[in-house]
């Protein structure tokens, strides 16, 4: 064991998408500084979407990400549509609901099994876990495939869909297209309850915390597309009022924005939260499945978040089946929208958490400026204080495994990096 | 539990050729202009289409062929137009070679990963070709470009020749 000026470096951390990296200052017997550093070039999404029409909002800005770009889709969409006055028909919000489960499908299965799950079992990567572990990676990646079935169903293909637009679709799918789609969903939602009772008995780290959990929620559903900001510590605010209560500030060691509750500070979007502040909204075979496994809100150990990753397969696939069986082909694929000086707000649940959008636009429709507040740069601040804390009292342990539980803590929050800069690797530095 | 039929039956007749890549990244849209050769030939016995690189999604998409051919750009450290030419099925590829993806899940890991699991297709050969600049824009670098001719020239051939596999391996082709 090790107490006094030690220095660890981690160059790379893997299993994340985008490239960044972490450091860790111990002197003596404190943690004194971390760092969650991004160092992937910055994007300018939101200054070139400026003079671009409001119609191009949505395919712009799904170039943010590869993995969820239904989410930069959708708040895109909304914030158009909530600033130009134009209400959707429920018939295409439900479209909408479905492509978006599609989504959370493919993305929470990707992180589940083959990014954070080989940290819980001790294997550097899924495809070591795969020779002892072959039915439930299998389990993995038809679940992953299912949900890319449903975004590709929907959406045209499965990265940066084309068949969404401002208003709602360019073509509405035939009620027999889905309907196809039913069966694999049902095999999905029982292999979603074998994936929950799997990930629920992990041997988890000891931790928790006092978080402040920010989320949508609704008063009739489980919060993906619409409802209000909540948080566990009072907040109740709708999405146009974002910005008086949250603020974004430039770090020298990302390049991307750091977000904190004014006068509060960090604080914790994603699954966790949502699970914490929706539970009451699952659908009854979500719900068995988390007494099931034991799991009841509010959890705070962030490393349980793998399990509320889990649930919300379950939940997602479920929500795709009743979806489904309700749909009827809509009338009209698309509410025309016509231009208007307007300033419009767009917040939706990203499987990583929310992704908050806002575009003033002027009379011909085109963009004045733009403001996109992903998930993981809300987590960023979230994400140091927890290696803060978790490491201060992991102090004990030798250099190799302090450095494993470091990047598994990290991968609770699903990091998406190009999102977040709009990043890893990690240093440990013992002085 | 109830069981997923499984899409097909017995394999896919022919050759089914991936291009990877993103055609808005110069060299890394190496993939996708081989496959644009391919098409434009109408060769028959070839299925050719462009992929982003996603290495679960990949997985699906062999499902049901037993002869693939992938194409992607390279960073090994070659010169710029490089060609080298893998087995996979023989063979590991070396991944950090191929990791242009954006994604977490790269091609390298998704052929790994089948073969662990035991779901790699009968014949898989990877085309890598190696890239000199990766930044945002159109166009492929000359010699990169003369690299994925000469690779659809040789793909041609293996689709009028599926029955043989005439094709090196792991042997450097630089141009």
């Amino acid at each position: 064991m090790k107490t006094n000026n030690r220095t660890i470096r981690v160059d790379a951390l893997a299993r994340v998408e985008g490239e960044g990296g972490l450091f860790i200052k111990i002197r003596g017997d404190v943690v004194t500084e971390t760092r969650f550093r991004i160092f992937e070039p910055p994007r300018f999404f939101e200054a070139f979407l400026r003079g671009r029409h409001f119609s191009e909002a949505p395919d712009i800005t799904a170039r943010i990400c590869g993995i969820c770009p239904i989410a930069y889709m959708m708040s895109a969409s909304q914030a158009v549509e909530s600033g130009l006055g134009v209400a959707i028909p429920a018939s295409l919000e439900a479209l909408r609901r479905l492509i978006y489960c599609g989504e959370w499908i493919e993305s929470h299965a990707l992180h589940v099994y083959l990014l954070h799950a080989p940290d819980f079992l001790g294997y550097a990567d899924a495809i070591r876990m795969a020779k002892d572990h072959p039915r439930e990676v299998k389990r993995g990646l038809k679940l992953k495939s299912i949900g890319n079935d449903l975004v590709r169903r929907i959406g045209g293909r499965e990265v940066h869909p084309v068949n969404l637009k401002v208003g709602g679709f360019f073509r509405a799918p035939e009620r027999q297209d889905l309907l196809s789609l039913k069966d694999p969903l049902l095999w999905a939602r029982d292999a979603a309850c074998e994936t929950v009772r799997w990930v629920a008995s992990f041997p988890f780290p000891d931790h928790e915390e006092d978080y402040e959990f920010v989320s949508l929620r609704h008063p009739g559903e489980y919060a993906i597309l619409r409802g209000r900001l909540v948080s566990n510590k009072g907040l109740d605010i709708p999405i146009s009022r974002f910005e008086e209560h949250f603020q974004e500030k430039q770090v020298p060691h990302s390049t991307a924005l750091h977000a904190a509750i004014l006068e509060r500070g960090p604080y914790h979007v994603g699954p966790l939260a949502r699970f914490n502040l929706n539970y009451d909204h699952l659908s009854p075979v979500a719900k068995e499945a988390c007494r099931e496994a034991g799991l009841t809100p509010p959890v705070c150990n962030p490393f349980k978040s793998i399990v509320a990753r889990a649930v919300e397969i379950l939940y997602a696939c479920d929500e795709a089946v009743r979806l489904i069986s309700a749909y009827e082909t809509p009338q009209t694929p698309a509410v025309h929208c016509s231009p208007a000086r307007a300033t419009g707000y767009g917040c939706t649940e990203a499987p990583r958490g929310i992704c908050w959008h806002k575009y003033r636009l002027d009379e011909q429709g085109a963009i004045l400026d733009a403001r996109i507040v992903p998930p993981t740069s809300q987590n960023q601040p979230i994400i140091e204080q927890d290696l803060k804390r978790f490491g201060q009292r992991h102090l004990h342990e030798e250099d190799d495994r302090l450095k494993w539980l470091c990047e598994q803590m990290v991968r609770n929050y699903d990091p998406c990096i190009s999102c977040s800069c709009h990043a890893l690797s990690i240093n440990i530095l013992r002085k | 539990m109830k069981t997923l039929a499984k899409p097909y039956a017995s394999p896919r007749e022919g050759v089914l050729v991936i291009g990877i890549g993103n055609a808005f990244r110069q060299d890394d849209g190496i993939g996708p202009y081989v496959v644009h050769l391919l098409l434009q030939r109408g060769l028959p016995g070839v299925t050719a289409i462009v992929h982003p690189g996603d290495g679960g999604a990949l997985m699906s998409l062999w499902e049901g062929w037993d002869k693939v051919v992938m194409v992607d750009a390279m960073t090994s450290g070659s010169a710029p137009g490089a060609i080298r030419c893998f087995h996979a099925h023989q063979e590991a590829i070396p991944t950090a070679w191929f990791r242009g993806s954006s994604h977490q899940f790269h091609v390298g890991e998704a052929i790994e990963l089948a073969r662990t699991l035991g779901r790699l297709p009968g014949s898989v050969t990877v085309y890598g070709i190696e890239g000199k600049t990766f930044s945002p824009g159109r166009g492929l670098t000359p010699e990169v470009a003369r690299a994925g001719n000469r690779v659809g020239e040789e793909i041609q051939a293996m689709g009028l020749l599926s029955a043989r596999d005439s094709l090196n391996v792991g042997t450097e082709k630089g141009l």
